[in-house]
């Protein structure tokens, strides 16, 4: 439960209210972060939130962090130098094993890109191992797009198939305008043969859930990453119970199959 | 060279259709293209046709008065544009933009309007589909309408 101290190595604004935060411990070994674990980030003194991992370079532990409350207000204005606590990594990962062998589709919604970026970027280190590989990411506006710089690159690959679609354009957007459940039906993978990611808003999750079924991906093969009030990270507080289980401990990526059904239950 | 029935055939809006009604459907239709910022259909005027998009993208516009003009949703291939054909008094609610070059078929509204009505099988099928359309859009503007990427929980 004691937090290692790591520092800001280097600081970069995403967005209006959000930044990527590169940390390196002070002392030890770097973290073991599968993609899709978080760690309980500690801005000392002023509190300590379950943060995604979106990214691992040597011994650097990559997090980008959205401003929405006074604990990653804190840890966003958090200048190279500025000593950070770290627990973790915890929870489970992406299937990204599970879909070797198949096609991977990642559907990302607003700061749910941050915690499908490793897997991502596991495809895109291992691509001849998978299939068709297709990222479909949607945001509020353009200026609330994440990595913007690296979607570009990204698009330019020939072995991925990037759709971004914004909720509301402004006057220079000249992409997609429409929800990112509909970028589903346009994207080219088999769906009998492909293993779905998903990270967004709970609601932009089941939308896009039951868009890539009625496409005619199993329900076994899609998988979304939840998001409740984790505390500990430990599974001992309790505080992120879903009905029988604990996204911390159990999760937060769980098999749509799996976690449709207590999502459902309106007083959970 | 591909005839407009057997495009329809390939597009999942009009594939389950009867071959028959591929047919009457096909008969109303034109193919025709439309080069980058080139403009549909615009808001107010005679909306006699309903678009299927083969290529490119439409961009559904709307000017607001004291604003430039605002992308409501933008329209892909293999998608369908346009309803106000079905409906009194046939005008457009939107301007329908073409982001880059478009390759679309036409579908004359007053031409289906007439077969639909000589063959009310034909129309049922119609109608279900362009409902079908329709229901999606709804739901997807209710989901915009949530505005899902707000801020969430304060921490």
């Amino acid at each position: 439960m004691t937090p290692r101290p790591f520092h800001v190595v280097r600081r970069r604004r995403d967005t209006h209210d959000t930044w990527t935060l590169e940390l390196e411990p002070h002392e030890g070994p770097p973290l073991d972060v599968g993609p899709g674990q978080f760690t309980m980030l500690y801005a000392f003194g002023v509190g300590e939130v379950p943060i995604s991992v979106s990214r691992t370079e040597g011994p650097l532990l990559v997090h980008t962090v959205r401003a929405v409350g006074a604990v990653t207000e804190a840890i966003c204005a958090a200048k190279p130098g500025t000593v950070l606590g770290v627990r973790g990594p915890y929870g489970n990962t992406w299937p990204v094993e599970e879909a070797r062998g198949r096609d991977a589709v990642i559907v990302a919604g607003g700061i749910g890109l941050a915690p499908l970026r490793p897997a991502l970027l596991h495809v895109l280190e291992h691509r001849r191992d998978y299939g068709a590989a297709a990222l479909l990411y949607g945001s509020r506006t353009p200026r609330d797009l994440l990595y913007r710089s690296e979607l570009e690159r990204l698009s330019a690959r020939p072995d991925l198939e990037v759709r971004v679609t914004v909720d509301a354009a402004d006057d220079e957007w000249r992409g997609n305008v429409g929800v990112v459940p509909k970028l589903v039906g346009e994207a080219r993978f088999d769906p009998a043969n492909a293993v779905a990611m998903i990270c967004g808003p709970e609601i932009m999750m089941r939308y896009s859930a039951e868009a890539l079924i009625a496409r005619g991906v199993p329900a076994s093969s899609v998988y979304v990453s939840m998001e409740r009030n984790m505390t500990c990270g430990l599974g001992y507080c309790g505080h992120c119970q879903l009905g029988p289980t604990l996204i911390c401990r159990d999760g937060p990526v769980y098999r749509w199959d799996v976690i449709e059904p207590l999502m459902a239950v309106r007083q959970l | 060279m591909t005839t407009i029935e057997q495009l329809l055939s390939d597009v999942p809006f009009f594939s389950t259709l009867a071959p028959e009604h591929i047919e009457l459907v096909a008969g109303c239709g034109s193919n025709v293209h439309f080069d980058e910022d080139e403009v549909l259909f615009r808001e107010g005027e005679q909306a006699d046709n309903f678009y299927l998009v083969r290529h490119g993208v439409v961009s559904v516009e709307m000017f607001v008065p004291g604003r430039t003009t605002t992308t409501i949703e933008t329209i892909e291939a293999g998608e369908i544009i346009g309803w106000s054909w079905l409906f009194p008094p046939y005008r457009w609610h939107f301007d329908g933009r073409a982001l880059g070059p478009v390759r679309a078929t036409s579908f004359d509204g007053a031409c289906i309007r007439g077969k639909c009505e000589a063959d009310p099988a034909l129309g049922y099928a119609l109608m279900t589909r362009f409902a079908q359309v329709l229901m999606e859009r709804l739901q997807w503007t209710r989901l915009r309408l949530l505005d899902v990427y707000g801020d969430g929980s304060r921490r």
